[in-house]
Order: C-alpha cells, then structure tokens, then sequence
C-alpha cells in the first residue's frame, strides 16, 4: 500500500535563504560546588585526590558526593587517594568540543583512581603516543604549578603513562 | 489492573536534515497523518502525550507548548515528558497510562524534533550534558562519550570494528526501503571502516545523521478499538528505568539501565524468553554499537554475542531476529524524540502487515521498541502484539 508521507526537504543553498536570529546569551552561571565537590575541588588546589567514603556500601566515592546513591544515607568518611590510577576506557578525538576538526587529537579517559575499587572520573592523558595507549595503563597526574591550580578540575593539566608500570 | 491499550493509527513526516516546515507544522503532519489513518477525528481524542528533546535544538523555550496546537492538544488535557533520547519511546509509556489507568479512552502520542535550526551544528546544545563542576572544564565533546563506550565494549568482548560496522550496512540498506528515509544507501564495511575518524573508535558513518522531523501515534482503550478496527496492536508491556550520572563509576561495557527497563516491560507482557517469544526488535542505534549494546541489554542474546548474531545475518529483515527493519536512527534519520516513536509505528506498521516492501516475512506477531539517552543513563521500552 502507498502511503504519502508529509515533508519538505530543502537543499543546504535553500536553507543559505533562511530566516536567521544570531543571539548571544549572557550565560555566565555562578554554580555552588555542593559539600562534596567542593572539598574535592579544594583538595585538588593544594594537589590532592580525594575521595569519600560510605559506611553502607563500603565504596570509595570518587567523585565525592554528600550521598551514597546505592544506600542512600549521608557520607561523611574523605579519604585521601593516591594521584595514580589506570585507564578503564579511552578515545582519541579529531574534533574539539564545538565539533572542529583538529589534527593533534585529544585523548580523554576515564581514569579508575588506585585504592577506589575501579571508581574515577573523565580527564585527559598526555605525554603520550596515541597508537601507545592500552587498556588498564598506570598513568599519573601531572599537576599544575600551585600557584596556577584554582580549585578545578583542569588543576590536573592530564594524566600520563607511568614509567615502569604497565 | 491496568487496562489494555490498543494503537489503532500512525503517521509520519519524512526525516530530513533540513525541512522547509517549522516544528510545530511537521507535529500536525504526522499527528494528521496518524488520526486519519485510525479513523478518529480529534474531537475524539480526550488527551496528548508529547515529547521532545532540550528546548535548545529549537531555540524555543517551552518548546513542548509551542508545538502543542500541532499535536492536536488545543484545549485538552496536553503533558510533554523528556528522559533526553529516550523521550520517544517513553512517550509510549506516557500515552499507554493515560488510557490503561482508566483516566481517558483515547490520547494521542507525538514528538517532534528540528536539528536544523542550531547553526552550524546542535553541538553546543548538548555540550550542557556533562557535569557542570568537574567535566566541562575538560572541554568535552558529545562524541567523546560515545567513543569511551564503544571502545570499553569492544575491549570487554573483544569485537572488532569490522563486525560493528555491519550494523551500519544493514541499517543504511534497510531504510532504502523506507519512504521517509534520509540516509538510506548501499555500503560496505570498507566504506565504514575508511571513513573519517572523529573520535576513535568512533567514525563518520558510525553515526546517525542530525534530523528534523515528526511521528505519531492514536492510542485507544480496548472498547474504543474494537469499535473503530478489525486490527488493534496491542501495548502489551513498558518499562523504563535510569542509572546514576556519574557514568565514570559504572562499567560502560553494558547498559543495566536498559536490561531493568526491559524486564519491567517483559514481565508485564508475559515474555519469559526474549529471543524466542519477541519475534523482531526496533532497538536505539544512534551509532551502530548502540544497535548491539541494546540488544544485549534487551536480553534478545547473551552478553558480547550480538555482533556475532549480526555477523550470522540472524538480525537481517529475512533473519529469525530482525533488528531496525526500518532502517534505524542510522538509515532513516534521528530527529531524537520522533525517532523513538518512528521505531513504535514501525511495530505497528510491521505487525499489521503494512510495512510495505519493509515487511519481514512470517507474520510477525511480537515486536520491541526501545530508546536510550541522557548520559549513558536512560532505558526505555515498548513490547507491542497483534
């Protein structure tokens, strides 16, 4: 049976034609980091990883969070992390984040902190040859200078292979 | 109990990457489309389901009352839900508890999504994903997060690009024969695997187009569809589900969230054996690994076999477990929320014998729908019956 489906596909030089609004938003957010982060984003600026953890569960929490999700009760328990951890997963980007081609890739990661039972969070590796990267590598944080680092998560500059481990 | 709901019609408008209607006239097209086909008039419909994705693809706030008048809820009962890419399907849900909870007889279901508006690209609108004090100052990109899950599934299972480059062949071929299609075409696993690499393992024709677009649904009671059709598709089971946004604490391997929503909706329709007793399955491939992750979350096979199924042509439209028939967010385009429920039409359309030269042989009798969104996070599901 035919059916006609409704829909008119216009041309990219068609769409060159259409009504444009450019409008930029004033949107500058002055966000409160909460009673987790913000001790971990502390934490970062004197170049520290920490980590929380729940009485419940027993997990490591890193990130850090005022609530176990799991147990849902308060947590109160910050551990202090080494700045070691190994690559659970990872990419190698040609685009940036407004969706550019760029010819040196970027390489974010999702690093599993040592001591916090495969728990971490999304940075970057560097110091490091794209093809190189493996599964499950040692790689370390490489710190800002103190006096640079601001209480962010880019106080890291990114993680690289760590000499001797594998 | 709740009460059994029936889809007695649905529609669509083609899915473009630019279309010359405005969201709220590609809404009244489908919904149009939709209440002719079932035989109701909208003074029949007692209320609306609608859903659509962030407001900023559009940059319209309140996007959902902007496009109400096109989804036919002027002056009725009219809500918008939003679980990000999941929106579609869940809208099945939405409209399904409006009628099995004996609040109304007949609701309509639409979502509607225009990617073309944000220039150059929707990137930016889904920048706002990531966490907002300890990822974006990372300088994320969307794909990024697309890229670590597939390459954390390849490595768990050890499949290669080559297998989950199928599931873009047979996609791609499947939407030729779908009238609506954007991006149906004829290619090889050699075409996916030299396209460009955006973020690896992630490449060009890995990934689904951006889209404008809209579909719909009439949904009736079962007093109402006996009345108005000799052929109901019956909702037989939904579920949804959401894990935690703190993606970096959850292996990224397989998609609990999607298994939870899956056996929520399995048990409310009776199926004990996926594989067996769904005979073919619309699952969320806005990349082609998404395609194999789902059905692996979707219970339809065991973990790490789905590329071994797709390999075997078991997912083929001539297969014994046929996936995407339509075509899938990678053929026909993926105007997110109106893809979900471009995947229930298909149900409907495939298990009333109208799918046209996309009809899988062997009367099918069972079929699953399924969407996935936010951040790596959402599971919704629709079990559909003749």
């Amino acid at each position: 049976m035919a059916k006609e489906y409704p829909g008119t596909p216009l041309k990219s030089k068609d769409f060159k034609k259409a009504l444009k609004t450019k409008y930029t938003p004033s949107a500058e957010y002055a966000w409160s980091a909460g009673q987790a982060i913000n001790s971990f984003l502390n934490g970062l600026k004197e170049g520290r990883i920490l980590g929380i953890k729940c009485r419940g569960c027993k997990r490591i929490l890193v990130p850090p969070r005022a609530f176990c999700e799991e147990c849902f009760i308060s947590v109160e328990d910050w551990v202090e992390l080494k700045d070691t951890g190994r690559v659970n997963t990872f990419a190698i980007s040609y685009l940036d984040t407004m969706a550019n081609r760029i010819k040196k890739p970027i390489i974010p990661a999702v690093i599993e902190i040592d001591g916090a039972g495969g728990n971490g969070f999304l940075h970057i590796l560097g110091e490091v040859d794209p093809k190189k990267v493996k599964f499950g590598m040692k790689v370390k944080a490489v710190w800002k200078p103190a006096k640079e680092r601001k209480g962010d998560i880019t106080d890291i500059k990114y993680f690289k292979p760590l000499k001797g481990g594998d | 109990m709740p009460r059994r709901v029936a889809v007695i019609g649905a529609g669509m408008t083609k899915f473009m990457r630019r279309a010359k209607e405005t969201p709220k006239e590609l809404a009244f097209e489908a919904t149009r489309m939709a209440l002719n086909s079932s035989g109701l008039e909208l003074n029949d419909i007692e209320a609306v389901a609608l859903g659509t994705a962030p407001d900023a693809f559009d940059g319209v706030h309140m996007k959902g009352e902007y496009l109400s008048d096109g989804a036919g809820s002027f002056l009725k009962p009219y809500t918008r839900s939003f679980v990000g890419g999941g929106t579609g399907v869940f809208c099945g849900a939405h409209g399904w508890w409006h009628i099995a909870s004996g609040m109304f007889d007949t609701c309509l279901v639409v979502a509607e999504e225009k990617m073309s508006s944000a220039h150059p690209h929707p990137q930016g609108a889904f920048l706002t994903i990531f966490d907002n004090l300890i990822e974006r100052n990372l300088g994320p990109n969307l794909v990024w997060i697309f890229a670590l899950e597939m390459n954390r599934y390849m490595k768990a299972h050890d499949i290669k690009k080559e297998d989950i480059a199928l599931v873009s062949v047979k996609n791609k071929g499947n939407a030729l024969d779908h009238p609506c299609a954007q991006l149906g075409m004829k290619i090889t696993v050699e075409d996916v695997l030299n396209s460009e690499v955006l973020a690896y393992p992630v490449q060009r024709l890995d990934i689904s187009p951006t889209s404008d677009g809209a579909a719909a649904l009439v949904l009736a009671s079962e007093e109402v569809a006996k009345r108005v059709t000799d052929d109901p598709i019956w909702i037989e089971g939904v579920g949804w589900n959401v894990d935690t946004t703190i993606w970096t604490n959850r292996d990224l391997y397989y998609p609990r969230y999607v298994e939870y929503a899956a056996r929520m909706a399995y048990k409310m329709a009776g199926i004990h054996n996926p594989p067996k007793d769904i005979d073919f399955a619309e699952p969320y491939d806005p990349f082609d690994y998404k395609e194999l992750h789902h059905m692996e979350g979707l219970q339809l096979c065991k973990k790490g076999e789905a590329p071994i199924l797709t390999r075997e042509g078991v997912t083929a439209r001539d297969g014994d477990l046929p996936t995407c028939p339509s075509g899938g967010a990678l053929g026909v385009g993926n105007p997110i929320a109106a893809t979900g429920v471009m995947k229930l039409c298909e149900l409907f359309w495939q298990l009333r014998g109208e799918a046209g030269k996309r009809q899988i042989p062997g009367d099918p009798r069972t079929g699953v729908a399924q969407a996935w969104g936010d951040l790596m996070q959402v599971g919704t599901v629709v079990v559909m019956r003749r």
